[in-house]
Protein backbone atom coordinates (compact mmCIF):
# COMPACT_ATOMS: atom_id res chain seq x y z
CA UNK A 1 0.00 0.00 0.00
CA UNK A 2 1.23 3.47 -0.78
CA UNK A 3 -0.26 6.93 -0.55
CA UNK A 4 -0.55 9.32 -3.47
CA UNK A 5 0.12 13.03 -3.08
CA UNK A 6 -3.58 13.63 -3.56
CA UNK A 7 -4.36 11.39 -0.59
CA UNK A 8 -1.80 13.16 1.56
CA UNK A 9 -3.32 16.51 0.56
CA UNK A 10 -6.71 15.20 1.69
CA UNK A 11 -5.32 13.94 5.01
CA UNK A 12 -3.60 17.28 5.54
CA UNK A 13 -6.89 19.07 4.92
CA UNK A 14 -8.73 16.88 7.46
CA UNK A 15 -6.00 17.69 10.01
CA UNK A 16 -6.15 21.38 9.03
CA UNK A 17 -2.47 21.40 8.01
CA UNK A 18 -1.31 23.48 5.10
CA UNK A 19 1.64 21.95 3.27
CA UNK A 20 3.90 23.62 0.75
CA UNK A 21 4.75 21.64 -2.41
CA UNK A 22 8.11 20.61 -0.92
CA UNK A 23 6.49 19.56 2.35
CA UNK A 24 3.87 17.60 0.47
CA UNK A 25 6.56 15.63 -1.36
CA UNK A 26 8.60 15.07 1.82
CA UNK A 27 5.57 14.01 3.84
CA UNK A 28 4.32 11.66 1.15
CA UNK A 29 7.72 9.98 1.07
CA UNK A 30 7.97 9.79 4.89
CA UNK A 31 4.46 8.42 5.26
CA UNK A 32 5.08 5.81 2.58
CA UNK A 33 8.32 4.77 4.31
CA UNK A 34 6.38 4.31 7.56
CA UNK A 35 3.67 2.32 5.77
CA UNK A 36 6.38 0.18 4.18
CA UNK A 37 7.79 -0.58 7.61
CA UNK A 38 4.35 -1.48 8.94
CA UNK A 39 3.70 -3.67 5.92
CA UNK A 40 6.20 -6.20 7.28
CA UNK A 41 3.46 -7.10 9.76
CA UNK A 42 1.48 -8.46 6.81
CA UNK A 43 3.71 -11.52 6.85
CA UNK A 44 2.21 -12.64 10.14
CA UNK A 45 -0.79 -14.99 10.22
CA UNK A 46 -3.52 -13.03 12.10
CA UNK A 47 -6.72 -14.86 11.08
CA UNK A 48 -7.59 -16.12 14.55
CA UNK A 49 -6.40 -13.09 16.47
CA UNK A 50 -8.84 -10.56 17.86
CA UNK A 51 -7.75 -6.99 17.08
CA UNK A 52 -6.21 -5.30 20.09
CA UNK A 53 -7.87 -2.08 21.28
CA UNK A 54 -5.18 -1.25 23.80
CA UNK A 55 -1.64 -2.50 24.48
CA UNK A 56 -2.34 -2.97 28.19
CA UNK A 57 -4.00 -6.17 29.35
CA UNK A 58 -6.31 -4.33 31.67
CA UNK A 59 -9.91 -3.19 31.64
CA UNK A 60 -11.34 0.27 32.21
CA UNK A 61 -11.78 1.35 35.81
CA UNK A 62 -15.03 3.16 36.45
CA UNK A 63 -15.63 6.35 38.40
CA UNK A 64 -18.48 6.93 40.87
CA UNK A 65 -21.06 9.43 39.62
CA UNK A 66 -20.11 12.26 41.96
CA UNK A 67 -19.51 15.93 41.19
CA UNK A 68 -16.14 17.03 42.60
CA UNK A 69 -15.05 19.69 40.11
CA UNK A 70 -15.29 23.34 41.10
CA UNK A 71 -15.72 26.32 38.79
CA UNK A 72 -12.29 27.30 37.47
CA UNK A 73 -13.55 29.08 34.38
CA UNK A 74 -11.69 32.31 35.18
CA UNK A 75 -8.38 30.48 35.36
CA UNK A 76 -9.09 28.54 32.16
CA UNK A 77 -10.26 31.63 30.29
CA UNK A 78 -7.12 33.55 31.27
CA UNK A 79 -5.17 31.46 28.72
CA UNK A 80 -7.83 31.66 25.98
CA UNK A 81 -7.04 33.93 23.01
CA UNK A 82 -10.40 35.70 23.30
CA UNK A 83 -13.36 35.58 25.66
CA UNK A 84 -16.55 37.58 26.23
CA UNK A 85 -19.67 37.23 28.39
CA UNK A 86 -18.13 34.16 29.98
CA UNK A 87 -17.84 32.49 26.57
CA UNK A 88 -14.81 31.43 24.55
CA UNK A 89 -14.83 33.45 21.34
CA UNK A 90 -13.79 32.13 17.93
CA UNK A 91 -14.05 33.57 14.41
CA UNK A 92 -17.67 33.35 13.23
CA UNK A 93 -18.71 29.90 12.16
CA UNK A 94 -21.67 29.96 9.81
CA UNK A 95 -23.74 26.86 9.28
CA UNK B 1 -44.62 6.77 -10.07
CA UNK B 2 -45.42 5.35 -6.69
CA UNK B 3 -42.70 5.89 -4.10
CA UNK B 4 -41.88 4.18 -0.85
CA UNK B 5 -40.46 6.20 2.03
CA UNK B 6 -37.68 4.68 4.10
CA UNK B 7 -36.79 6.21 7.45
CA UNK B 8 -34.20 5.40 10.08
CA UNK B 9 -33.81 7.44 13.25
CA UNK B 10 -30.78 8.36 15.32
CA UNK B 11 -31.87 9.41 18.77
CA UNK B 12 -29.54 11.10 21.21
CA UNK B 13 -30.73 10.61 24.77
CA UNK B 14 -28.88 12.54 27.44
CA UNK B 15 -28.29 10.18 30.32
CA UNK B 16 -29.44 11.67 33.60
CA UNK B 17 -26.20 11.39 35.55
CA UNK B 18 -25.01 13.98 38.06
CA UNK B 19 -21.51 14.23 36.59
CA UNK B 20 -20.17 14.01 33.06
CA UNK B 21 -19.26 10.83 31.23
CA UNK B 22 -15.49 11.27 31.54
CA UNK B 23 -15.09 13.99 34.19
CA UNK B 24 -16.44 14.91 37.63
CA UNK B 25 -17.96 18.21 36.46
CA UNK B 26 -21.69 18.76 36.95
CA UNK B 27 -24.18 18.16 34.12
CA UNK B 28 -26.83 20.51 35.50
CA UNK B 29 -28.72 22.42 32.82
CA UNK B 30 -28.89 26.20 32.53
CA UNK B 31 -25.90 27.20 34.63
CA UNK B 32 -23.49 30.14 34.09
CA UNK B 33 -21.68 29.58 30.77
CA UNK B 34 -18.46 27.54 31.12
CA UNK B 35 -18.80 27.26 34.93
CA UNK B 36 -19.16 23.48 34.55
CA UNK B 37 -16.45 22.87 31.97
CA UNK B 38 -13.42 21.41 33.73
CA UNK B 39 -9.93 20.67 32.40
CA UNK B 40 -11.03 17.26 31.04
CA UNK B 41 -14.04 18.76 29.23
CA UNK B 42 -11.80 21.46 27.75
CA UNK B 43 -9.31 18.88 26.53
CA UNK B 44 -6.36 20.56 28.24
CA UNK B 45 -3.04 18.72 27.89
CA UNK B 46 -2.27 16.02 30.45
CA UNK B 47 -5.81 15.18 31.47
CA UNK B 48 -7.21 11.64 31.52
CA UNK B 49 -10.86 10.73 30.94
CA UNK B 50 -12.30 8.27 33.48
CA UNK B 51 -15.59 6.58 32.65
CA UNK B 52 -18.68 7.25 34.81
CA UNK B 53 -20.17 3.99 36.17
CA UNK B 54 -23.72 5.38 36.01
CA UNK B 55 -23.44 6.11 32.30
CA UNK B 56 -22.50 2.46 31.77
CA UNK B 57 -25.33 1.17 33.99
CA UNK B 58 -27.92 3.35 32.28
CA UNK B 59 -26.82 2.21 28.83
CA UNK B 60 -27.11 -1.42 29.96
CA UNK B 61 -30.60 -0.71 31.33
CA UNK B 62 -31.68 0.54 27.92
CA UNK B 63 -30.18 -2.47 26.18
CA UNK B 64 -32.01 -4.88 28.44
CA UNK B 65 -35.28 -2.96 27.99
CA UNK B 66 -35.17 -3.43 24.20
CA UNK B 67 -34.06 -7.06 24.45
CA UNK B 68 -30.72 -6.21 22.95
CA UNK B 69 -27.48 -8.06 23.04
CA UNK B 70 -25.12 -6.34 25.50
CA UNK B 71 -21.52 -6.33 24.36
CA UNK B 72 -19.83 -7.27 27.60
CA UNK B 73 -16.57 -6.08 26.13
CA UNK B 74 -16.91 -2.71 24.45
CA UNK B 75 -14.49 -0.07 23.27
CA UNK B 76 -14.30 3.72 23.05
CA UNK B 77 -13.06 5.32 19.85
CA UNK B 78 -12.10 8.81 18.78
CA UNK B 79 -14.25 10.41 16.10
CA UNK B 80 -12.12 13.16 14.61
CA UNK B 81 -13.49 16.44 13.27
CA UNK B 82 -12.92 20.13 13.82
CA UNK B 83 -15.57 22.37 15.28
CA UNK B 84 -15.21 25.12 17.90
CA UNK B 85 -17.57 23.45 20.38
CA UNK B 86 -15.47 20.27 20.30
CA UNK B 87 -12.31 21.38 22.12
CA UNK B 88 -10.28 18.17 21.74
CA UNK B 89 -10.75 17.96 17.98
CA UNK B 90 -12.39 14.58 18.49
CA UNK B 91 -15.48 13.21 20.15
CA UNK B 92 -15.11 10.12 22.32
CA UNK B 93 -17.67 7.67 20.96
CA UNK B 94 -18.03 3.98 20.19
CA UNK B 95 -17.69 2.60 16.66
CA UNK B 96 -16.88 -1.10 16.18
CA UNK B 97 -17.90 -2.43 19.58
CA UNK B 98 -20.78 -0.38 21.05
CA UNK B 99 -22.14 -1.25 24.48
CA UNK B 100 -25.61 -2.18 23.14
CA UNK B 101 -26.01 -4.39 20.10
CA UNK B 102 -29.12 -5.42 18.16
CA UNK B 103 -32.50 -5.09 19.82
CA UNK B 104 -36.08 -4.29 18.87
CA UNK B 105 -39.14 -2.34 19.85
CA UNK B 106 -42.80 -2.68 18.96
CA UNK B 107 -44.80 0.24 17.64
CA UNK B 108 -48.50 0.62 16.84
CA UNK B 109 -49.77 2.87 14.06
CA UNK B 110 -53.43 2.95 13.04
CA UNK B 111 -54.01 -0.22 15.04
CA UNK B 112 -51.32 -2.09 13.10
CA UNK B 113 -48.40 -3.36 15.16
CA UNK B 114 -44.90 -3.68 13.79
CA UNK B 115 -41.45 -4.33 15.11
CA UNK B 116 -38.71 -1.77 14.51
CA UNK B 117 -35.13 -2.95 14.81
CA UNK B 118 -32.64 -1.16 17.02
CA UNK B 119 -29.31 -1.52 15.23
CA UNK B 120 -27.18 -0.45 18.17
CA UNK B 121 -26.86 2.04 20.99
CA UNK B 122 -23.53 3.50 21.98
CA UNK B 123 -22.14 5.79 24.62
CA UNK B 124 -20.56 9.08 23.65
CA UNK B 125 -19.89 12.58 24.95
CA UNK B 126 -21.92 15.60 23.95
CA UNK B 127 -20.28 18.68 22.39
CA UNK B 128 -20.55 22.23 23.73
CA UNK B 129 -22.91 24.89 22.44
CA UNK B 130 -22.08 27.55 19.85
CA UNK B 131 -23.92 30.85 20.05
CA UNK B 132 -23.85 32.72 16.75
CA UNK B 133 -25.89 35.81 17.57
CA UNK B 134 -24.18 37.11 20.72
CA UNK B 135 -21.32 38.90 18.97
CA UNK B 136 -21.11 40.30 15.44
CA UNK B 137 -17.71 38.99 14.46
CA UNK B 138 -17.40 35.99 16.73
CA UNK B 139 -19.06 32.74 17.57
CA UNK B 140 -19.36 32.35 21.34
CA UNK B 141 -18.74 28.91 22.81
CA UNK B 142 -20.23 27.56 26.04
CA UNK B 143 -18.68 24.23 26.99
CA UNK B 144 -20.95 23.37 29.93
CA UNK B 145 -22.63 20.69 27.84
CA UNK B 146 -19.31 19.28 26.58
CA UNK B 147 -18.83 15.83 28.07
CA UNK B 148 -22.47 15.24 29.03
CA UNK B 149 -23.17 11.51 28.57
CA UNK B 150 -25.27 10.60 25.56
CA UNK B 151 -26.73 7.31 24.47
CA UNK B 152 -27.06 7.36 20.69
CA UNK B 153 -29.80 4.94 19.72
CA UNK B 154 -29.67 3.98 16.05
CA UNK B 155 -32.66 2.30 14.42
CA UNK B 156 -32.80 0.08 11.37
CA UNK B 157 -34.32 1.79 8.30
CA UNK B 158 -37.58 0.03 9.17
CA UNK B 159 -40.04 2.88 9.16
CA UNK B 160 -42.14 3.60 6.10
CA UNK B 161 -43.93 6.83 7.01
CA UNK B 162 -43.49 9.94 9.13
CA UNK B 163 -46.25 8.57 11.36
CA UNK B 164 -44.29 5.39 12.03
CA UNK B 165 -41.16 7.40 12.73
CA UNK B 166 -43.05 9.51 15.27
CA UNK B 167 -44.55 6.39 16.88
CA UNK B 168 -41.07 4.87 17.22
CA UNK B 169 -39.56 8.08 18.62
CA UNK B 170 -42.41 8.37 21.13
CA UNK B 171 -41.93 4.75 22.20
CA UNK B 172 -38.22 5.31 22.84
CA UNK B 173 -39.01 8.60 24.55
CA UNK B 174 -41.47 6.89 26.91
CA UNK B 175 -39.11 3.98 27.51
CA UNK B 176 -36.08 6.04 28.55
CA UNK B 177 -38.28 7.85 31.06
CA UNK B 178 -39.83 4.63 32.36
CA UNK B 179 -36.45 3.15 33.10
CA UNK B 180 -35.18 6.45 34.49
CA UNK B 181 -32.15 6.96 32.28
CA UNK B 182 -33.15 10.27 30.63
CA UNK B 183 -35.52 13.09 31.60
CA UNK B 184 -36.83 13.28 28.03
CA UNK B 185 -36.94 17.08 28.03
CA UNK B 186 -36.92 17.98 24.34
CA UNK B 187 -36.88 21.77 24.86
CA UNK B 188 -33.65 21.50 26.84
CA UNK B 189 -32.22 19.12 24.25
CA UNK B 190 -32.12 16.06 26.51
CA UNK B 191 -33.79 14.02 23.78
CA UNK B 192 -32.94 14.79 20.16
CA UNK B 193 -33.95 13.07 16.94
CA UNK B 194 -32.15 13.00 13.61
CA UNK B 195 -33.98 11.34 10.75
CA UNK B 196 -32.38 9.59 7.78
CA UNK B 197 -34.91 9.86 4.98
CA UNK B 198 -34.83 8.37 1.50
CA UNK B 199 -37.39 7.26 -1.06
CA UNK B 200 -37.35 4.48 -3.65
CA UNK B 201 -39.74 3.27 -6.34
CA UNK B 202 -42.30 0.95 -4.74
CA UNK B 203 -41.05 -2.63 -4.94
CA UNK B 204 -37.38 -1.74 -5.42
CA UNK B 205 -35.05 -3.30 -2.89
CA UNK B 206 -32.07 -0.99 -3.20
CA UNK B 207 -32.28 2.01 -0.90
CA UNK B 208 -32.33 5.49 -2.38
CA UNK B 209 -29.82 8.19 -1.45
CA UNK B 210 -30.68 9.57 1.94
CA UNK B 211 -30.65 12.97 3.53
CA UNK B 212 -30.14 13.38 7.26
CA UNK B 213 -32.53 15.82 8.94
CA UNK B 214 -31.26 17.57 12.04
CA UNK B 215 -32.43 20.19 14.50
CA UNK B 216 -35.80 18.62 15.22
CA UNK B 217 -36.93 19.30 18.77
CA UNK B 218 -40.52 18.07 18.89
CA UNK B 219 -42.51 15.11 17.60
CA UNK B 220 -44.73 17.47 15.63
CA UNK B 221 -41.70 18.90 13.84
CA UNK B 222 -40.32 15.40 13.26
CA UNK B 223 -43.45 14.45 11.33
CA UNK B 224 -43.51 17.72 9.40
CA UNK B 225 -39.81 17.67 8.56
CA UNK B 226 -39.99 14.10 7.23
CA UNK B 227 -43.07 14.78 5.09
CA UNK B 228 -41.43 17.92 3.75
CA UNK B 229 -38.25 16.02 2.89
CA UNK B 230 -40.17 13.23 1.16
CA UNK B 231 -41.92 15.81 -1.04
CA UNK B 232 -38.60 17.49 -1.83
CA UNK B 233 -36.99 14.21 -2.88
CA UNK B 234 -40.02 13.20 -4.97
CA UNK B 235 -39.89 16.51 -6.82
CA UNK B 236 -36.18 16.06 -7.54
CA UNK B 237 -36.51 12.45 -8.74
CA UNK B 238 -39.64 13.05 -10.80
CA UNK B 239 -37.89 15.87 -12.62
CA UNK B 240 -35.06 13.46 -13.44
CA UNK B 241 -32.64 14.83 -10.87
CA UNK B 242 -30.57 13.09 -8.21
CA UNK B 243 -30.78 13.33 -4.45
CA UNK B 244 -27.49 14.36 -2.85
CA UNK B 245 -26.38 12.69 0.37
CA UNK B 246 -26.25 15.57 2.81
CA UNK B 247 -27.29 16.89 6.20
CA UNK B 248 -30.26 19.24 6.18
CA UNK B 249 -31.42 21.54 8.96
CA UNK B 250 -35.11 21.83 9.65
CA UNK B 251 -36.34 25.37 10.19
CA UNK B 252 -39.60 25.18 12.12
CA UNK B 253 -40.43 28.86 11.65
CA UNK B 254 -40.09 28.87 7.85
CA UNK B 255 -41.19 25.21 7.63
CA UNK B 256 -38.37 24.28 5.27
CA UNK B 257 -35.17 22.29 5.32
CA UNK B 258 -31.87 23.64 4.06
CA UNK B 259 -28.58 22.00 3.28
CA UNK B 260 -26.09 22.20 6.14
CA UNK B 261 -22.92 20.73 4.67
CA UNK B 262 -22.12 17.80 2.48
CA UNK B 263 -21.84 15.09 5.07
CA UNK B 264 -18.31 13.85 5.24
CA UNK B 265 -17.81 10.21 4.37
CA UNK B 266 -17.85 8.09 7.53
CA UNK B 267 -14.19 7.15 7.23
CA UNK B 268 -13.22 10.78 7.07
CA UNK B 269 -13.86 10.83 10.80
CA UNK B 270 -10.79 8.57 11.08
CA UNK B 271 -12.14 6.56 14.00
CA UNK B 272 -9.54 4.72 16.05
CA UNK B 273 -9.56 3.24 19.56
CA UNK B 274 -9.00 5.95 22.17
CA UNK B 275 -5.67 5.13 23.83
CA UNK B 276 -6.78 7.05 26.95
CA UNK B 277 -9.53 4.54 27.65
CA UNK B 278 -9.17 0.83 28.25
CA UNK B 279 -11.74 -1.68 27.00
CA UNK B 280 -14.85 -1.80 29.20
CA UNK B 281 -15.78 -5.16 30.64
CA UNK B 282 -19.23 -5.87 31.99
CA UNK B 283 -19.61 -8.82 34.32
CA UNK B 284 -22.46 -11.32 34.25
CA UNK B 285 -23.24 -10.37 37.85
CA UNK B 286 -23.77 -6.73 36.89
CA UNK B 287 -26.08 -7.70 34.03
CA UNK B 288 -28.14 -9.92 36.30
CA UNK B 289 -28.45 -7.28 39.00
CA UNK B 290 -29.46 -4.52 36.57
CA UNK B 291 -32.01 -6.81 34.98
CA UNK B 292 -33.48 -7.59 38.39
CA UNK B 293 -33.77 -3.88 39.15
CA UNK B 294 -35.54 -2.93 35.93
CA UNK B 295 -38.93 -1.35 36.65
CA UNK B 296 -42.09 -2.57 34.94
CA UNK B 297 -41.70 -1.75 31.24
CA UNK B 298 -44.48 -0.10 29.19
CA UNK B 299 -45.31 -3.36 27.37
CA UNK B 300 -45.58 -5.23 30.66
CA UNK B 301 -47.69 -2.50 32.21
CA UNK B 302 -50.00 -2.48 29.20
CA UNK B 303 -50.49 -6.22 29.42
CA UNK B 304 -51.25 -5.96 33.14
CA UNK B 305 -53.80 -3.18 32.57
CA UNK B 306 -55.59 -5.44 30.11
CA UNK B 307 -55.51 -8.70 32.06
CA UNK B 308 -55.83 -7.42 35.64
CA UNK B 309 -57.94 -4.31 35.21
CA UNK B 310 -59.96 -5.40 32.21
CA UNK B 311 -59.11 -2.34 30.13
CA UNK B 312 -59.30 -2.62 26.37
CA UNK B 313 -56.19 -2.56 24.18
CA UNK B 314 -56.65 1.05 23.13
CA UNK B 315 -57.09 2.42 26.65
CA UNK B 316 -54.15 0.42 27.96
CA UNK B 317 -52.00 1.67 25.09
CA UNK B 318 -52.84 5.34 25.65
CA UNK B 319 -52.41 5.13 29.43
CA UNK B 320 -48.97 3.54 29.15
CA UNK B 321 -47.78 5.81 26.34
CA UNK B 322 -46.18 8.17 28.87
CA UNK B 323 -44.78 7.30 32.27
CA UNK B 324 -46.36 10.40 33.82
CA UNK B 325 -49.80 9.41 32.50
CA UNK B 326 -49.47 5.83 33.78
CA UNK B 327 -48.25 7.10 37.17
CA UNK B 328 -51.26 9.42 37.46
CA UNK B 329 -53.66 6.62 36.55
CA UNK B 330 -52.07 4.23 39.03
CA UNK B 331 -52.31 6.72 41.89
CA UNK B 332 -56.04 6.99 41.11
CA UNK B 333 -56.36 3.21 41.19
CA UNK B 334 -54.98 3.00 44.73
CA UNK B 335 -58.36 4.11 46.07
CA UNK B 336 -60.45 3.02 43.08
CA UNK B 337 -59.46 -0.54 42.25
CA UNK B 338 -63.03 -1.41 41.21
CA UNK B 339 -63.50 1.69 39.08
CA UNK B 340 -60.54 1.11 36.74
CA UNK B 341 -62.49 1.70 33.55
CA UNK B 342 -64.11 4.83 35.01
CA UNK B 343 -60.67 6.13 36.06
CA UNK B 344 -59.34 5.45 32.57
CA UNK B 345 -62.26 7.30 30.99
CA UNK B 346 -61.71 10.32 33.19
CA UNK B 347 -57.96 10.48 32.62
CA UNK B 348 -58.31 10.09 28.86
CA UNK B 349 -61.47 12.20 28.63
CA UNK B 350 -62.14 15.18 30.84
CA UNK B 351 -58.62 15.46 32.29
CA UNK B 352 -56.73 15.14 28.99
CA UNK B 353 -59.12 17.55 27.27
CA UNK B 354 -58.62 20.18 29.98
CA UNK B 355 -54.84 19.70 29.92
CA UNK B 356 -54.80 20.10 26.14
CA UNK B 357 -57.00 23.15 26.28
CA UNK B 358 -54.70 24.86 28.76
CA UNK B 359 -51.54 23.40 27.18
CA UNK B 360 -50.42 21.81 30.42
CA UNK B 361 -48.44 18.66 31.05
CA UNK B 362 -50.08 16.13 33.33
CA UNK B 363 -47.51 16.91 36.05
CA UNK B 364 -48.80 20.49 36.02
CA UNK B 365 -52.47 19.54 36.36
CA UNK B 366 -54.31 21.65 38.93
CA UNK B 367 -56.34 18.53 39.72
CA UNK B 368 -53.92 15.94 41.13
CA UNK B 369 -54.50 12.20 40.86
CA UNK B 370 -55.72 11.71 44.42
CA UNK B 371 -58.27 14.52 43.97
CA UNK B 372 -59.63 13.09 40.73
CA UNK B 373 -59.71 9.68 42.40
CA UNK B 374 -62.10 11.06 45.01
CA UNK B 375 -64.37 12.46 42.32
CA UNK B 376 -64.46 9.14 40.47
CA UNK B 377 -65.20 7.35 43.75
CA UNK B 378 -68.26 9.57 44.21
CA UNK B 379 -69.54 8.54 40.79
CA UNK B 380 -68.79 4.94 41.66
CA UNK B 381 -70.75 5.02 44.89
CA UNK B 382 -73.71 6.90 43.27
CA UNK B 383 -73.23 10.08 45.30
CA UNK B 384 -73.29 12.05 42.06
CA UNK B 385 -74.04 11.28 38.42
CA UNK B 386 -71.41 11.37 35.70
CA UNK B 387 -73.01 14.51 34.31
CA UNK B 388 -72.85 16.40 37.60
CA UNK B 389 -69.30 15.12 38.04
CA UNK B 390 -68.24 17.15 35.00
CA UNK B 391 -69.41 20.32 36.74
CA UNK B 392 -67.64 19.29 39.93
CA UNK B 393 -64.47 18.66 37.88
CA UNK B 394 -64.67 22.17 36.41
CA UNK B 395 -64.97 23.63 39.91
CA UNK B 396 -62.01 21.51 41.06
CA UNK B 397 -59.98 22.73 38.10
CA UNK B 398 -60.80 26.32 39.12
CA UNK B 399 -59.45 25.56 42.59
CA UNK B 400 -62.77 25.63 44.43
CA UNK B 401 -61.85 22.69 46.64
CA UNK B 402 -61.96 18.92 46.76
CA UNK B 403 -64.72 16.86 45.14
CA UNK B 404 -66.41 16.21 48.49
CA UNK B 405 -66.22 19.88 49.49
CA UNK B 406 -67.75 21.04 46.21
CA UNK B 407 -70.50 18.39 46.26
CA UNK B 408 -71.34 19.44 49.81
CA UNK B 409 -71.17 23.22 49.41
CA UNK B 410 -73.13 23.26 46.15
CA UNK B 411 -75.60 20.66 47.33
CA UNK B 412 -74.99 18.36 44.38
CA UNK B 413 -75.64 15.04 46.07
CA UNK B 414 -77.77 12.80 43.98
CA UNK B 415 -81.39 12.42 45.11
CA UNK B 416 -81.84 8.78 46.05
CA UNK B 417 -84.87 9.44 48.25
CA UNK B 418 -87.63 7.53 46.42
CA UNK B 419 -90.40 9.52 48.09
CA UNK B 420 -89.01 12.89 47.00
CA UNK B 421 -88.46 11.79 43.41
CA UNK B 422 -91.90 10.18 43.35
CA UNK B 423 -93.53 13.49 44.33
CA UNK B 424 -91.78 15.28 41.49
CA UNK B 425 -92.69 12.54 39.02
CA UNK B 426 -96.33 12.71 40.06
CA UNK B 427 -96.41 16.44 39.55
CA UNK B 428 -94.86 16.21 36.09
CA UNK B 429 -97.30 13.51 35.02
CA UNK B 430 -100.22 15.60 36.31
CA UNK B 431 -99.07 18.70 34.40
CA UNK B 432 -98.35 17.03 31.07
CA UNK B 433 -101.42 15.09 30.08
CA UNK B 434 -100.83 15.24 26.28
CA UNK B 435 -97.35 13.69 26.62
CA UNK B 436 -98.73 11.01 28.95
CA UNK B 437 -101.24 10.13 26.24
CA UNK B 438 -98.49 9.89 23.63
CA UNK B 439 -96.52 7.51 25.85
CA UNK B 440 -99.54 5.35 26.46
CA UNK B 441 -100.21 5.14 22.72
CA UNK B 442 -96.76 3.62 22.27
CA UNK B 443 -94.37 6.58 21.80
CA UNK B 444 -91.45 5.29 23.91
CA UNK B 445 -89.29 8.21 22.93
CA UNK B 446 -91.41 10.62 24.88
CA UNK B 447 -89.94 9.11 28.03
CA UNK B 448 -86.93 11.34 27.41
CA UNK B 449 -89.18 14.37 27.77
CA UNK B 450 -90.23 13.24 31.27
CA UNK B 451 -86.65 12.49 32.27
CA UNK B 452 -85.65 15.94 31.09
CA UNK B 453 -88.45 17.61 33.07
CA UNK B 454 -87.53 15.67 36.21
CA UNK B 455 -83.85 16.49 35.86
CA UNK B 456 -84.73 20.15 35.38
CA UNK B 457 -86.86 20.11 38.52
CA UNK B 458 -84.06 18.49 40.53
CA UNK B 459 -81.17 20.45 38.94
CA UNK B 460 -79.89 17.19 37.50
CA UNK B 461 -79.58 15.53 40.87
CA UNK B 462 -82.17 12.76 40.55
CA UNK B 463 -80.58 9.33 40.42
CA UNK B 464 -81.12 8.45 36.73
CA UNK B 465 -81.73 4.76 37.34
CA UNK B 466 -84.27 5.36 40.08
CA UNK B 467 -85.99 8.07 38.06
CA UNK B 468 -86.39 5.81 35.04
CA UNK B 469 -87.88 3.02 37.10
CA UNK B 470 -90.36 5.36 38.79
CA UNK B 471 -91.43 7.01 35.54
CA UNK B 472 -92.04 3.69 33.83
CA UNK B 473 -94.08 2.24 36.65
CA UNK B 474 -96.17 5.44 37.03
CA UNK B 475 -96.80 5.92 33.30
CA UNK B 476 -97.88 2.34 32.86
Amino acid sequence: MSLSEAQVTQIAYLARLSLSDDELQDNTKDLNDILGLAEQLGAIETDDIEPMAHPLHMTQRLRADVVTEIDQSELFQSIAPKTGNGHYLVPTVIE
Amino acid sequence: MEWETVIGLEIHAQLSTKSKIFSSASTEFGQTPNSQACAVDLGLPGVLPVLNVEAVNKAIKFGLAVNAHINQRNIFDRKNYFYPDLPKGYQISQMDLPIVGEGEIEITVDEATKVVGVTRAHLEEDAGKSVHDMFNEYTAVDLNRAGTPLLEIVSEPDMRSAKEAVAYAKKIHALVQYIGICDGNMQEGSFRCDANVSIRPMGQEKLGTRAELKNINSFKFLERAINLEVERQQDILEEGGEVVQETRLYDAVKHQTRSMRSKEEANDYRYFPDPDLLPVEISNELLVSIKADLPELPVEKKARFITQLGLNEYDADVLTSQKSLADYFEVMLESNEKNAKLCANWVMGELSASLNKHQLEIEESPVVAAALAQLVARIGDDTISGKIAKDVFKAMWEGEGSADEIIESKGLKQMTDTGAIEAIVDEIIANNAPQVEQFKSGNEKILGFFVGQAMKATQGKANPKLLNELLRSKLN
